[in-house]
């Protein structure tokens, strides 16, 4: 599960929707992996403003990675001549080529954890938890 | 012939072994591709979107959005959600490039509010009319899905749903889910009356209009008819008219009627543009 997905999911849980708690889950045991991926400068551009950058930072420091700026970088700092710059190639790294393995995922509002394996996040709840 | 929904859940349906006759059939391919490629151009989309793949299986989906070229407005970057393991199994060894969630679309959709620009949805959600069991029933599901489905695209956003409707009434209680979600909503209908018609449930978030998306289009139904109320007021819907049968058509099955099924005749007809 690459970190862009991860900065948009949330608890699966109905009394966790509205809560703020229950965004972004907690990478626990997670093992990461890197994974080269052709960049796609317009899509970076356009999922930036999107991104939840409070959440992001979380997520880096949870997972021992590099920290990051402490604002979301704007779009203008995403090409330099008309190439990708290294802030752009960073947002790709990080977004599209860091993702998790293993491990599990917890919500910080009821402490659920989902299991993830073979990079696939299992969100199957028993029924009484729907 | 007999429905695969109608004998067993879809986890259990999608085992190993069909799961991966499903996904070598060339045949198949080329229809979920086709479909696919048809979804597209109905969401339209202008840059490299970001698309949450509704019941996206092993993939077959998925990897057109991937691969929509650079002139086209892609490449596009996928989520899938599927509640068959063995499905997302086939998708690992294919090394599809989405991210996938073992997940039950009828539970709800467990991104936060306005995360994706598009949805779509090839041949998943008749699936979801099938579930009875003391504690869940179609129509509950049906709402905890299309309301998280709403909740999850951005304002303007549009999903396009393929789906297989098992008969009128099943394509109404799916169609009026989404309406009572908020969505505006139509339905096209390509190869009409055919044994392969193909049956496209056109939803848009407030902003984007899902006449636009359809108008020009042949055999569509728009049924937005809540939406227009809304905006308009009652008193512009003229008895009659298209809104108008849409909006007591749905209170009459609110109350539990049998309505006959809106068709493309409903009310009036579209004009097509070409
Ligand atoms: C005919 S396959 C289509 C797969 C893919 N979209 C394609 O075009 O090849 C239908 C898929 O819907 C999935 N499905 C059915 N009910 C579901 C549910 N409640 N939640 C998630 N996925 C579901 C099935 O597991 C199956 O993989
Ligand atoms: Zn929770």
């Amino acid at each position: 599960m690459k970190l862009l997905t991860l900065n948009f999911l949330t608890c699966a849980r109905k009394t966790c929707k509205s809560n703020a708690a229950a965004f972004p889950l907690h990478p626990k045991e997670a093992e990461l992996e890197q994974v080269e991926t052709d960049m796609n400068p317009l899509f970076i551009k356009n999922i930036l403003p999107r991104l939840d950058w409070e959440a992001m930072k979380t997520l880096t420091t949870e997972l021992g990675l590099p920290n990051l700026p402490a604002e979301t970088p704007s779009d203008e700092e995403l090409a330099t001549d008309g190439e990708p710059s290294q802030t752009a190639k960073d947002l790709h790294t990080l977004l599209m080529e860091t993702s998790i393995q293993s491990g599990k995922l917890v919500c910080g509002n009821c402490e659920h954890e989902y299991a993830v394996k073979e990079g696939i996040a299992n969100f199957l709840l028993p029924s009484h938890m729907v | 012939m007999s429905r695969p929904e109608d004998n067993l859940p879809p986890d259990l349906f999608y085992n190993e072994k069909e799961a991966r006759q499903y996904t070598t059939s060339s045949r198949i391919r080329n229809i979920q591709a086709d479909m696919t490629h048809r979804a597209l151009e109905l969401l339209d989309l202008q840059e490299p979107s970001f698309i949450l793949d509704i019941g996206c299986g092993s993939g077959l989906s998925g990897e057109i959005l991937s691969g929509v070229e650079e002139d086209e407005g892609g490449p596009h970057t996928w989520v899938g959600m599927d509640i068959s393991s063995s499905m997302l199994a086939q998708a690992l060894e294919r090394d599809v490039e989405g991210d996938m969630l073992l997940a039950d679309i009828g539970q709800g959709v467990p991104f936060r509010a306005g995360s994706f620009d598009a949805a779509i949805s090839i041949s998943a959600i008749q699936w979801l009319c099938n579930a009875e069991t003391s504690d869940v029933s179609p129509e509950g599901r049906l709402k905890r899905f299309f309301d998280g489905l709403y909740a999850s695209l951005k304002r303007g956003g549009k999903a396009v749903c393929q789906f297989y409707p098992k008969n009128a009434q099943q394509r109404s209680l799916i169609s009026n889910a989404a309406i009572k979600a908020g969505f505006g909503a139509g339905i096209l209908e390509d190869d009409p009356e055919t044994k392969s018609v193909k049956v496209y449930l056109v939803l848009s978030v407030g902003g984007g209009d899902v006449t636009g998306a359809v108008s020009g289009m042949e055999n569509v139904d728009v049924m937005d008819a809540r939406r227009k109320e809304r905006k308009r007021g009652k008193e512009f819907e003229k008895k009659g008219s298209k809104a108008w049968i849409m909006r007591k058509k749905s209170q009459m099955e609110a109350k539990g009627k049998v309505v006959k099924t809106s068709s493309k005749y409903t009310g009036r007809r579209r004009k097509t543009a070409f």
